[in-house]
């Protein structure tokens, strides 16, 4: 496989501005046919857990101030939600989601508790060797 | 632009970057080879995306016209 063709992204975040950013970089990326991988740690794991995504208002505490008005934006605007442009950018490319397993470990969450589109369980150093050569963003 | 005839237009106005560029993959994809497919796009993030995704892709961009208050962007599927 091409090295420079590889794009990982490390999701740490959980709030819904940033997991729209992180989808969309996704989609972005699947789009070029990028080798895409998410892999999701603390925050963004737990944004996985199974159908959290329906209930997940979450936002950066820094931008506080711009969560309602974002949130009535987003919805007026039909702007797609983030799971529903993780699963299309799945459709059009090659979208890889990793889930970290020290964070379930931690939290004592198993495979069978997360969204189905959760591929597999990896360590950091699977993790770091897959994205090696590729570009890596911690969002 | 000279007449081509359209296999299949989607109309992504309204929709929000990666959105039209995402439908006109979609729609690329379940095309045959050889058919064109366009899409309505309003925003201005896919009026770079868009071609830039054809020649990446290597299908043929028809180009760009203005359409119903928004722009359709053409490309012929070539494989």
């Amino acid at each position: 496989m091409n090295e420079e063709e590889k794009f990982s992204i490390v999701l740490f975040s959980g709030t819904v501005d940033k997991l729209m950013a992180a989808m969309t970089m996704v989609a972005g990326a699947a789009a070029l046919g990028k080798k895409v991988t998410l892999f999701l740690t603390f925050g963004g794991l737990i944004a996985f857990r199974k159908d959290a995504w329906k209930t997940n208002r979450r936002f950066s505490a820094d931008f506080a101030d711009y969560a309602a008005p974002a949130m009535e934006l987003m919805q007026a605007k039909n702007v797609p939600h983030w799971m529903t442009v993780l699963e299309q950018a799945q459709e059009i490319g090659d979208v890889t989601v990793k889930a970290c397993g020290a964070t379930m470990d931690l939290f004592d969450i198993k495979q069978a508790d997360l969204e189905p589109i959760v591929g597999e369980v990896t360590g950091v150093a699977s993790f770091i060797e897959a994205a090696e050569g590729g570009t890596t963003l911690f969002i | 632009m000279e007449t081509i005839t359209i296999n299949k237009e989607i109309d992504a106005r309204g929709s929000f970057c990666p959105g039209p560029l995402m439908a006109l993959i979609g729609a690329v994809k379940a095309a045959q080879v050889g058919e064109v497919v366009a899409v309505l796009s309003a925003d201005d993030g896919s009026k770079k995306d868009i071609p830039l995704w054809i020649a990446k892709a290597r299908h043929e961009y028809l180009g760009a016209e203005p359409a119903a208050g928004a722009t359709r962007f053409v490309c012929r599927k070539l494989h």
